[in-house]
């Protein structure tokens, strides 16, 4: 065991890890978090070594904490946001990639609207790659973090029963904690009206619901998700106050989930929507515990990928075998 | 080579050696190296609660972070937590681990214990030290010494069990 290493050179998705592979992630985490809550949070693990935040879509929580994770590892961390680069100027992702693969990074981070975004970039530059959230398609660090937080309330993943529920249509969180917790053999529900749930699903392993107070009936965990306003203007939803009414969970849906439910949101919030705000701040929420999970995850990530970072030619990256198995 | 009965005596014997060189020391902290080093630390603070009936607070660290190969190492994936939960500023701090040999780990328990505060002075002690030393790095207290030929290693059990034991082994080629 001591000699195993991480098997990955990429994180693009949770599809291409297996139960020992997230053990090892959360394991490394676990060590993490102390160096984070100490007085001087850095340790010297990757001086030397250079990751690349390129975020072509909004986000407050991911990149902060990619760039903490990083830095607290002594990595030289630049951003890279889509408003602000070549990008605008008409550049193709690939070349974008191409161009900052050349300054020699050891770990990219991309976060981009188009899914496969960076499986695609993955194959054709040498450094490593690590998924940010690539459209409605995977968003790997947040399910490993999810599942730092649930593994800390619980002691477990398996045999548990999570709700998930909000827009699962547009949602890359949904469909990674599927894929996750599916993995350890918990069981996982998807709720949302029809016009926010695709169709076809149950092929991920999860059970389907319309109704809030059928999902959450006995469930461990309720995990909401953002009610995104920019997709209201759309045919999908009436109005945000008739979203709120038949699906915003407050106190009173708690009473149906297990006693010892805890409350997970990936954010951002909207208070008074999918969440009642006494249950974002109530004892049971353990929203402000993820974020705190997301720094560590990301550093065990970003750790765990640092072995042989920046040292294949872009033949030998094409060559390691493609994610979804 | 040792034995748990052996082992058992090296480690009172440290102990009271320990607190020889320590009088008068009031603030006396040990911090275990993980993951051999925390056993005997929290061994030498129970001998010490016996002798003198004094409470040594006893933390750990891991040191997989700070190596000087990390830049070119594997991950190190057995990466376990590090738990010092008392000030350590200026604390005569006992960095406690069951080999010395290179000299590495100890350069690197050192760096990862001054991120924790300034301790007054860090004193070094091991079960035993094999030579080899790398680094300028000596013990303060060493409960044994021990000839390692090349190509031998030498293992080191020392939870507190009956089979506990300090052994050279022919290096196996999965080790």
């Amino acid at each position: 065991m001591s000699g195993r290493t991480f098997r990955h050179s990429h994180l693009l998705s949770i599809g291409q890890l297996d139960r020992d592979d997230v053990t090892q992630v959360l394991d490394a985490a676990e060590a993490f978090v102390e160096v984070s809550r100490r007085p001087v949070r850095k340790v010297p693990a990757m001086r030397g070594k250079t990751v690349i935040n390129m975020f072509f879509e909004a986000s407050t929580r991911t990149r902060t904490s990619f760039e903490l994770a990083g830095k607290r590892l002594s990595a030289d961390v630049v951003n890279i946001s889509g408003s602000s680069s070549s990008v605008s100027k008409g550049e193709s992702l690939l070349d974008t990639c191409k161009t900052l693969d050349a300054m020699r990074p050891d770990i990219v981070v991309i976060r981009h609207s188009a899914s496969g975004a960076s499986e695609f970039v993955a194959k054709r530059v040498r450094c490593n790659v690590i998924n940010g959230g690539d459209g409605a398609h995977e968003h790997p660090t947040q399910a490993l973090l999810d599942a730092f937080a649930i593994r800390h309330a619980f002691g477990t993943l398996s045999g548990l029963k999570v709700a998930i529920c909000g827009d699962i249509t547009h949602s890359r969180v949904a469909r990674s904690n599927a894929a996750l917790l599916g993995k350890f053999g918990s069981e996982v529900r998807f709720c949302a009206p029809r016009p926010l749930m695709p169709s076809g699903v149950e092929a991920l392993g999860v059970r389907v619901f319309h109704r809030l107070e059928e999902a959450l009936e006995g469930v461990d965990v309720v995990m909401l998700l953002r009610i995104q306003r920019e997709r209201l203007e759309g045919p999908l939803l009436p109005s945000l106050r008739e979203y709120s009414r038949t699906y915003g969970v407050s106190q009173r849906h708690l009473e149906l989930a297990a006693p010892r439910a805890i409350v997970m949101h990936p954010g951002p919030m909207n208070r008074g929507v999918e969440i009642h705000p006494a249950l974002a701040d109530g004892e049971r929420s353990v929203i402000l515990d993820q974020v705190e999970a997301g720094v560590a995850v990301r550093m065990a990530v970003l750790y765990l990928l640092s072995g042989d970072a920046g040292t294949r030619t872009p033949a030998q990256a094409a060559s390691i075998a493609p994610p979804g198995n | 080579m040792l034995d748990a009965q052996g082992i058992g005596l090296i480690i009172r014997r440290m102990a009271a050696e320990i607190l020889e060189r320590t009088r008068g020391t009031r603030k006396l902290g040990f911090v275990g190296v993980r993951n051999g080093g925390v056993p005997i630390a929290a061994r030498i603070a129970a001998e010490i609660l016996q002798i003198e009936q004094r409470t040594i607070p006893v933390g750990s660290i891991d040191i997989a972070l700070y190596r000087d190969d990390a830049a070119s190492a594997l991950p190190d994936l057995k990466l376990g937590p590090s738990e010092i939960d008392y000030a350590i500023d200026g604390w005569d701090v006992v960095l406690i681990d069951d080999v010395l040999h290179t000299g590495r780990t100890t350069r690197a328990g050192i760096d990862a214990l001054l991120d924790y505060g300034r301790p007054r002075r860090i004193w070094l002690a091991v079960l035993c030290d094999r030579g080899g030393r790398e680094l300028p790095i000596a013990p303060d207290f060493a409960g044994c010494s021990v000839q390692v030929p090349p190509g031998y290693v030498l293992d080191v059990v020392a939870g507190g069990g009956d089979t506990d034991r300090a052994v050279v082994r022919k290096k196996s080629e999965d080790a």
